[in-house]
């Protein structure tokens, strides 16, 4: 997650631990936002609302399964 | 932790294993080409979860693994020379060339620092102009984008202590290596941050001149398994394509900016894979404009010729002919601490990980 903007860089917490990351690559990045990091890059962000619907449909096996 | 914790939730794994189960009406053999995914793979014990029919192998995902014995022989060479500081991922530290290692070379005195992204590379080179910093340039499309904005970057400050020994590598017509040399396989587990800067449309190619199943996903087990679900349902149906499960951050277009970065630096050239050999258009070069940044022209490198270890596998393995236990090096002679080949040195290697998870079965 992203906790602080200066820049092109950026400072994103992975699991608690800061990483500092160039924010070249992917565009209107804020804090709170959500970003995969390779190798000192933000190159993506991560979008929640694909997330969600990905979740949604692993659920619907679940309920499914449970029928 | 969001987007991780709802992906490893256990009832859905333990159903989505059952759905394979039910699903899978003979044998099947996958290939993972991404290191994260062998590691993940592996650690979430997804081979136990499965059908004895479904194979899961890894191919030549690990970025540290391809890289070719005489380009770290070239990094020690570079390292000994005067005035010279290679500042590398940590990584590729141990991994063997022909005649040791750069975690060797430092041993013996050489100036080689470990940095986590080549931006910090590129700082090294700004803050002191007496040194000349090299930065070996190594992985697929997913870093080679940062390398690209780091080349750009040191251009703009006109940064002429800092080079690029470049060997980035692109995954596409490796893959295609892989088909052609005969691996069999009925699926490919396409790799998931590599897509997430080329799009999905780069491993079109696979299911319509091949007729091989394909499946972005992720990294946690539900995408996993999800993955595997799908692969076996595209079999089943006679029905290839390339379908996207890790949507959250994969697109068939991919990230275009970082494209096009890649773009104004890089150009396609022939690369040597450790273990495939040369591939065709397989790696990526710094474009004639910017060659004052590329260590391969701005320095001598004399290298010995010394022939490879011959009792290595390595090659077989990440062709995914072979396994690491097939390997009789492996776990007695070659282990992580004194590794013989690359793929035992990287987490993401396949004999690294087959070592930590699997070396009682």
């Amino acid at each position: 997650m992203v906790v602080s903007v200066s820049g092109d860089m950026a400072e994103v917490s992975v699991g608690g631990a800061l990483f500092s990351a160039g924010l070249q690559m992917v565009e209107n990045v804020s804090v709170g936002d959500y970003v995969l990091l390779h190798a000192g890059f933000a190159i993506e962000k991560l979008k929640e609302e694909d997330a969600l619907e990905t979740l949604r449909l692993l659920k619907e096996i679940d309920d499914t399964m449970a029928e | 932790m969001k987007y991780v914790d709802e992906f490893r939730d256990r009832k859905l794994i333990m159903h989505l294993a059952d759905q394979i189960r039910r699903s899978a009406t003979g044998d099947y053999t996958f290939m993972e080409v991404c290191g994260g995914h062998t590691a993940a793979i592996h650690r979430f014990g997804i081979p136990s979860l499965l059908p004895p029919g479904i194979r899961l192998i890894s191919g030549p995902g690990c970025p540290v693994c391809v890289t070719a014995a005489a380009y770290i022989d070239q990094l020690i060479s570079l390292s000994f020379q005067k005035g010279v500081t290679v500042a590398t991922f940590g990584d590729l530290m141990r991994v063997p060339g022909s005649a040791g290692s750069l975690s060797e070379a430092r041993a013996e005195g050489a100036d080689i620092r470990v940095v986590l992204s080549a931006y910090e590379a590129l700082g090294i080179a700004l803050s002191d102009k007496n040194l000349k910093v090299v930065f070996p340039a190594i992985g697929f499309e997913t870093t080679a984008p940062g390398t690209a904005v780091t080349v750009l970057k040191a251009d703009g400050e006109g940064a002429d202590n800092f080079f690029v020994l470049n060997a980035h590598k692109v995954m596409p017509p490796a893959m295609e290596e892989i088909i052609k040399g005969g691996s069999k396989i009925d699926g490919f587990i396409c790799p998931g941050h590599v897509s997430v800067i080329t799009g999905s449309s780069a491993f079109e190619f696979i299911p319509r001149k091949y007729g091989l199943a394909s499946v972005i996903t992720g990294f946690e087990p539900t995408d996993i398994l999800s993955a595997i679900l799908m692969l076996i349902r595209q079999v089943n149906n006679h029905d290839p394509g390339v379908e996207i499960q890790y949507n959250r951050a994969v697109t068939r277009t991919g990230n275009t900016k970082a494209q096009k970065y890649m773009n104004e630096v890089f150009e396609s050239c022939d690369a040597a894979w450790r273990g495939l050999g040369i591939i065709t258009s397989g790696g990526l070069k710094l474009r004639e404009k910017y060659k004052s940044f590329n260590a391969g022209v701005s320095f001598d490198i004399e290298v010995a010729h010394n022939e490879p270890d011959t009792m290595c596998i390595c090659g077989d393995i990440l062709r995914g002919i072979s396994t690491p236990s097939e390997c009789t090096l492996f776990a007695s002679v070659c282990t992580p601490d004194h590794p013989s080949g690359a793929c035992m040195v990287s987490a993401e290697g396949a004999c690294n990980t087959y070592f930590k998870y699997h070396l009682h079965e």
